[in-house]
């Protein structure tokens, strides 16, 4: 194609473009998706359900869509005709129902799942949830520089020259001096026109981070509790990965006493027993002086409970250690409550009487699988 | 402005089409990029539509499924006149063939076939109309406001009566001065060419018979809805005390759901058609030896089944090829149907070539669920492995529930009635002499999804701005949805 004309062309979608609008409606749609606006729409958002990963590191994930309610018929009863192989009783997976459409619109409203990496499924977390990029602390070595040429330089070799900036260039130049004529649109570029791709070199520094979880797992946390942490320490383990990229994670479980434990036993583990949290927290204590110093390591702590506490004086124990030894040295230290039908809760309060104005806890509440969305923002939104 | 190569190959085309004996609109092709097909197919189509968020939720999905490679949009054409066509820039020549060939069999469609005679042409246009419309709104009632009415219509848009504008639903209203003495209502007589015959043409009982009749439509009359009306919107249109401003977004948002009722009541057939045509064109008449395995790749590509599924591009176009063949050996009427030896009704061959001249007849005259009612047949079903499935509630999975030849037409057919929606008709207008209104759900055998159902009845009381009620069947029980203040859920019997 002839160059002069891709020129030409260019502007000319640019204009068209700006008819289309599409940017407004989508940018609507997503600040309702992310639950800024019209929260009456909230509960027709159709989100998933359980996190599966598949092969290495990838990931289904469905595109968030609002269900607008409509005179429908009961799915499940409703049942369908389709084409293939198999007997009386084989399961068939549900595609495109005939029955599913709407007058609106010719295409039907199937969620679509989509394979992504889990760097992938990151950056759109960050995206959905406004997660500020961590700012982390510790030993800043650098350790690589990687390039990429995103940059443009008015010299090169040319075998990096990019010809539409050049064009560009070429054109403004002659528009400016007046030796452009509409009718016949010839663009000489000279010298000074020219542009080149180059390289930018970008610093990679190391840090050093470790994630401690913790979890409640006295008689009172039932397996619905144990979901919810399952899914919220899921996504905040993607975030951190993805903004650290060797990072350590351990887990601790508790009831009246703290054992460290590998990932697996984390979330299968169901014990019963009385809940002193001040056990997790020494052991938690110990292993950061031990293993992991914060003054060379990033340290994050979530613990996960239904806030049921053996006793004040246990409260007040656990209030120590975090003033003491766990918020004056640590990136962050966050308290998700889950509800369970016997626990009081009282612990929550208990935080956020005497702790409520550390800059570095964050204190959440997640009384059911929807409110985990909000309880992520909470404890990764500031940055730490 | 299309490149002068794409010129050519729309000018073979459509002479190709015309040649073929199809008959179209006017074609206007435009070439754009992915983003702009991606907002377009967002939009339904139309470059111009009023801002809201569900179009912005389709350009979620559509780009998304773009960006990850799942799904490409190759074409994209509206039913207007002059037919608007859109073509994918950097789709390869066989590609760009393929989906010309294509949107011509399209625009044929929608110019022939009869449910689409009653479809505005100029939609495009009024599309343009309404966007200026609403924004007008917006200027001056506020974004907010004429949103959130909007987000209730979206839920209430589909209760309209998808075969009214081929019925004439409300005969004139008559003078009331036919009423006879005493307010007796004069029985309608048949015509009887000779006095004599009279006695014979009307004899007493039909004319007693008659009388009756009358009376009953009198005293219809004072129903309000005179009959059961399934036109919620309209109705709602006419009789709701909203201001004319939420008037006016209803009305348009009722004329686009009529507008897109057709296309959603030929979906299986008009697929059909297109892909009919462009296959036809392309391996007959326009594709050159180096093209055919790129073509051979997409063609698969269009009309591939994924397990379980129903595609109604290759449905459709299967269902077309099956009645050309049957008319071309003659493979109908009494002496075929009557036929109870399987040989012989597999080789059956009268030769009558027939079939060209059937599938343009059918095209005229049918919409999917009589297409399918009387031209699916046992061998076809047999021949493409259709099944139908259901919700196995003891395994939590859909399966495979009958490969039977009437439970897949039976069930085929619920599917596509009403397009597939509930059938929800007002009973009363003035319920309770309160100016509420009583729908009624006409249980088919399947029951609601309750919880949507409620914040549907939620979002019409808004619109009807009085109490509304529902009556449907669920778990076998007769039950009242109202919205009387707050939500009610009584069940009757």
């Amino acid at each position: 194609m002839n160059p002069y004309c891709l020129t030409l062309f260019l502007i000319e979608t640019k204009e068209r473009r700006l008819i289309l609008k599409i940017e407004q409606d989508w940018g609507r749609f997503r600040e309702i998706v992310r639950g800024k606006i019209k929260e009456n729409l909230r509960k027709y958002i159709v989100h998933s359900e359980l996190i599966g990963k598949k092969g290495k590191d990838l990931i289904s994930i469905p595109v968030p869509q609002i269900e607008v309610p409509h005179f429908a018929h009961s799915p499940q009863k409703i049942g369908g005709v389709g084409q293939g192989d198999g007997k009386e009783g084989t399961p068939v997976g549900v595609g495109e129902i005939e029955g599913d459409r709407h007058a609106g619109n010719q295409a039907g409203s199937h969620i679509l799942e989509v394979e992504l990496t889990l760097d992938e499924i990151a950056k759109i977390l960050g995206e959905e949830l406004e997660l500020p990029n961590i700012e982390p602390r510790g030993k800043e070595n650098i350790k690589s520089f990687t390039g990429r040429y995103t940059n443009i330089h008015t010299s090169g070799p040319e075998s990096l020259k990019h010809p539409k900036r050049t064009f560009k260039e070429a054109l403004k130049r002659q528009i400016i001096i007046g030796s452009y004529d509409p009718l016949d649109p010839v663009v000489v570029p000279i010298s000074e026109d020219k542009r080149y791709k180059s390289r930018e070199a970008i610093e990679k520094p190391a840090y050093n981070a470790v994630v401690i979880y913790i979890m409640d797992v006295s008689g009172s946390m039932g397996n619905e509790q144990k979901e919810i942490v399952r899914i919220e320490s899921f996504w905040i383990d993607t975030w951190l990965k993805y903004q650290y990229k060797d990072i350590d994670t351990k887990y601790i479980v508790h009831d009246a006493v703290a054992h460290e434990v590998d990932r697996d036993t984390f979330f299968r583990i169901r014990e019963s027993g009385g809940t002193i949290i001040s056990s997790a927290y020494r052991l938690c204590r110990k292993m950061i002086e031990e293993r992991f110093p914060p003054d060379e390591w990033n340290v994050y702590v979530f613990h996960f409970s239904d806030g049921d506490n053996w006793s004040r004086d246990d409260t007040g124990d656990c209030i120590e250690i975090l003033e003491e030894s766990f918020l004056p040295k640590i990136n962050l230290f966050c308290y998700g409550q889950v509800e369970s039908p016997y626990g009081s809760g009282q612990f929550y309060y208990d935080l956020e009487d005497n702790l409520g104005k550390k800059e570095n806890l964050i204190l959440s509440k997640i009384p059911e699988k929807d409110s985990i969305y909000h309880s992520i923002k909470q404890f990764l939104g500031r940055g730490k | 402005m299309l490149s002068a190569e794409l010129e050519r190959y729309v000018a073979e085309i459509k002479a190709h089409a015309i040649g073929y004996g199809l008959d179209f609109f006017d074609v206007i092709f435009e070439v754009i990029d992915f983003e702009e097909m991606n907002m377009l197919a967002s939009y339904g189509g139309f470059p111009v539509r009023y801002p809201h968020w569900r179009f912005g939720m389709e350009y979620e999905k559509i780009s998304k499924s773009y960006s990850y490679g799942l799904h490409k949009i190759y074409e994209m054409v509206i039913n207007n006149d002059p037919s608007y066509a859109y073509l994918l820039k950097g789709n390869t020549d066989v590609d760009q063939k393929l989906v010309i060939a294509h949107v011509y069999g399209h625009s044929d469609f929608f110019k022939n076939n009869f449910w689409f005679s009653g479809t505005n042409r100029k939609m495009l246009d009024e599309m343009a109309n309404h966007a200026v419309r609403v924004r007008r709104y917006v200027d001056k009632y506020g974004y907010r406001e004429v949103e959130n009415f909007m987000d209730g219509c979206l839920s209430i848009e589909d209760i309209i009566d998808i075969h009214s504008p081929y019925i004439n639903r409300r005969p004139e209203t008559k003078s009331v001065l036919e009423e006879g003495e005493n307010g007796r209502v004069p029985a309608s007589k048949l015509r009887s060419p000779n006095e004599y015959l009279e006695d014979y043409i009307n004899p007493s009982e039909f004319m007693e018979w008659q009388r009756e009749r009358s009376e009953q439509e009198r005293i219809k009359k004072r129903n309000f809805p005179e009959s059961p009306e399934r036109d919620v919107l309209l109705f709602m249109l006419d009789n709701a005390q909203l201001e004319e401003w939420k008037k006016d977004l209803l009305s348009m948002i009722r004329e686009e759901s009529y507008y897109y009722a057709p296309q959603v009541q030929t979906k299986i057939m008009n697929e059909g058609w297109a892909a009919y045509w462009h296959s036809k064109m392309l391996t007959e008449k326009i594709i050159t030896d180096g093209e055919i395995i790129d073509y051979a790749d997409h063609h698969s590509g269009t009309l591939a089944t994924s397990p379980g599924a129903l595609n109604p591009y290759k449905f459709g176009l299967e269902l077309f090829r099956d009645i050309e063949d049957r008319w071309n050996k003659g493979k109908f009427g009494k002496d075929y149907e009557d036929c109870d030896d399987i040989e012989e009704r597999k080789n059956w061959d009268r030769k009558v070539g027939l079939g060209r001249e059937k599938i343009f007849e059918v095209r005229r005259f049918y919409n999917d669920i009589n297409f399918i009612d009387e031209f699916l047949t046992e061998e076809f079903c047999r021949e493409h492995g259709l099944f139908t499935y259901n919700f196995n509630r003891s395994t939590g999975m859909y399966e495979i529930e009958s490969r039977d030849f009437r439970k897949i037409k039976e069930k085929l057919l619920f599917l596509l009635t009403n397009c597939g929606r509930p059938i929800i008709e007002i009973m009363d207008g003035n319920y309770m002499n309160r100016g509420e209104l009583y729908l009624v759900h006409k249980h088919e055998g399947v029951d609601l999804k309750m919880d949507w159902a409620k914040d549907v009845l939620i979002n019409l009381s808004v619109v009807w701005t009085r109490p509304v009620h529902l009556e449907t069947v669920s778990q076998g029980k007769v039950r009242v949805l109202s919205t009387d203040g707050e939500l009610k859920d009584v069940e009757v019997k």
